[in-house]
């Protein structure tokens, strides 16, 4: 039997795994992107595990919600990315310093 | 399993350097979440996951990063220098989480559920949230436009109007008086 904890901690190790991926990747946006992508999947994971065992199914709906404002993000974020590039020929955040007065 | 799987492909995606590799490990952990979140009765969401994330958004991942990393990203140490810190960080949070979690067990009693997860969802989603779905559309549509937009090759093609030109014309510019003999033309 599969209880409730059980999601809730590999959905916290996933968490964690994406924090940890947004600290040691601080420098290139393509990977601070895909950390984004593993929180958010870690939180989905939450949502639908708590709507399964509360029997509540407003959990999902939110899922949905956050699945399309996150494909909107990523969809722009990359589309920055791309006009980023073509600007400075470089994706590293640290070089990025063209607003600093 | 898949839950093994999930958390191994995660840790590759945060731990390989070359962004490609990283990428490919998001899909299958993406196709891990998947699969769990179809044994937890949410097959339309799974399936969802599946269909956006792999087919949409990893898809334009591996375009962004094979139009724009060519050579020059693998090479140089991605890593952060104070990794140590973000590990023991991370580590605390975990500890953190874990022990919170493990420390009291709910009480789980499963009432398979018989009604169509599908249509349970479209049917509270159209009634009951149907303003936020509409403001989620409205999302997805600035969401084009801005795409759109930020393209450069868009701008540099534009027609437009250029007032400082339209105003600072002169009347020689525009018309040409000469001066010539009356003929007829017989």
């Amino acid at each position: 039997m599969i209880a409730l904890n059980d999601y809730l901690i590999v959905s916290a190790v996933l968490f964690s795994l994406g924090l940890l991926g947004l600290m040691i990747h601080r420098r290139s946006i393509i990977h601070l992107l895909m950390s984004i992508e593993l929180l958010l999947l870690a939180v989905n994971t939450n949502f639908i595990a708590f709507s399964y065992y509360f029997h509540s199914i407003a959990g999902q709906v939110f899922v949905f919600f956050i699945l399309g404002v996150a494909a909107v993000e990523a969809a722009i974020g990359l589309a920055i990315l791309l006009v980023l590039f073509r600007a400075k020929h470089d994706v590293d955040v640290d070089s990025l310093t063209s607003l600093k007065g | 399993m898949f839950a093994g799987t999930l958390i191994a492909s995660a840790t590759m995606t945060i731990m390989s350097r070359d962004p490609v590799r990283s990428a490919l490990f998001l899909v299958l952990s993406f196709f891990a979440a998947a699969a769990l979140w179809i044994l937890l009765t949410a097959e339309f969401l799974g399936l969802v996951l599946i269909l956006v994330y792999v087919g949409a958004v990893m898809t334009l991942f591996l375009f962004v990063i094979m139009t724009s990393h060519r050579v020059d990203l693998t090479i140089k140490p991605s890593f952060s220098r104070y990794w140590p810190y973000a590990l023991a960080i991370v580590l605390l949070f975990m500890l953190l989480a874990l022990s919170v979690l493990s420390s009291y067990r709910t009480p789980s009693q499963l009432i398979r559920a018989n009604v169509d997860n599908t249509a349970a969802l479209g049917s509270i989603l159209y009634t009951h949230y149907v303003y936020p779905f509409e403001i989620m559309g409205l999302l997805l549509l600035v969401g084009i436009i801005a795409a759109i937009s930020l393209n450069p090759r868009v701008i540099r093609d534009r027609k437009q109007q250029d007032p400082s030109q339209q105003i600072c014309v002169k009347p020689s510019d525009r018309i040409r008086l000469i001066k010539m003999k009356p003929s007829i033309r017989s």
